[in-house]
């Protein structure tokens, strides 16, 4: 008993602690964004989309990529609380890619005169964003824990082919999108200090995604918890 | 030429993602209620079958 009420209280500390570097990093990269940079010169304010929108993507594959570790492990060892965390994992993932089209789709906007264009990367990526509501609307439709787990994971692992598709989509074919514009991808398409704020922000949200991973899984363990006490009710 | 509407549209680009948060944190915390609203339940139908 004690030691169940040391670990959550670790776990809150934690996650105290996550919501303060989060909220330090957003405060500072936001005023550096709102207030020191200049507005791009062909875009004028709009760009500064750019630093949620690539930030956004960055953690939502990160955290898809993390699903599909969990879920190699859970189909290696058969331990359903690795499940838990790749069904956690991914819901957080999707949220941070639904950022990433609504945001996309604002920017095409005002930069394109559309709202969507059914290129490569659009439409890569919103299969990717389907994979994963697919992924998160079979959980719901299996009741049995070990048929859903083992479901679930293969649908994780083949969804991460879709991310390396949606990755490089925008070298393999020419697209609506704008090519690379990282320095890590050969772009330096960016002024001296514009890039910084992408990374940091990238930062910041991870913080934050850790933060709503940790509540969800805790969220999958009392799920776990009510099935097993309800069996055992039944058992009596 | 920039468009006018460009400061407008960078605040719902903005505005987008934050809501799209909140409505998650939001559904979150209401999940977070029901489970420990049918936990306490479960438990008390466990002690009764008991």
């Amino acid at each position: 008993m004690s030691n169940g009420v040391t670990q959550s209280n670790t776990r809150d500390r934690a996650l105290f602690a996550l919501a303060a570097v989060c909220a330090v990093l957003l405060c500072v990269d936001f005023y550096k964004i709102f207030l020191i940079l200049p507005d791009e010169a062909n875009q004028g304010a709009i760009y500064r989309i750019v630093y949620v929108h690539v930030p956004s993507i960055f953690t939502g594959f990160t955290g898809f990529f993390v699903a599909l570790a969990a879920s190699a492990a859970y189909l290696a060892t058969g331990k359903l609380k690795y499940d838990a965390f790749a069904a956690a994992v991914t819901e957080v993932s999707l949220a941070f890619a639904t950022i990433v089209l609504a945001t996309g789709m604002i920017w095409g906007r005002i930069i394109w005169g559309i709202w969507w264009a059914w290129d490569a990367r659009l439409t890569t990526m919103l299969v990717c964003w389907l994979i994963y509501a697919g992924y998160l609307m079979l959980r719901r439709a299996i009741d049995e824990p070990t048929q859903r787990a083992r479901l679930s994971a293969v649908v994780s692992i083949f969804g991460c082919v879709d991310i390396l598709i949606v990755w490089k989509s925008i070298e393999w074919w020419r697209t609506q999108h704008p090519a690379p514009v990282l320095s890590v991808r050969d772009g330096g398409g960016m002024g001296p200090g514009m890039e910084a704020p992408i990374y940091w922000n990238w930062l910041a949200f991870m913080c934050l995604a850790a933060i709503l991973v940790m509540v969800r899984t805790r969220q999958e363990q009392r799920s776990r918890e009510i099935d097993s006490l309800r069996r055992m009710a039944h058992s009596y | 030429m920039i468009d006018a509407r460009n400061f407008t549209y960078m605040f719902y680009g903005f505005a987008a993602a934050f809501v799209i948060l909140v409505v998650y944190v939001v559904s979150l915390a209401l999940r977070e209620r029901k489970l420990i609203h049918e936990i306490d339940r479960v438990r008390r139908m466990v002690e009764r079958e008991k």
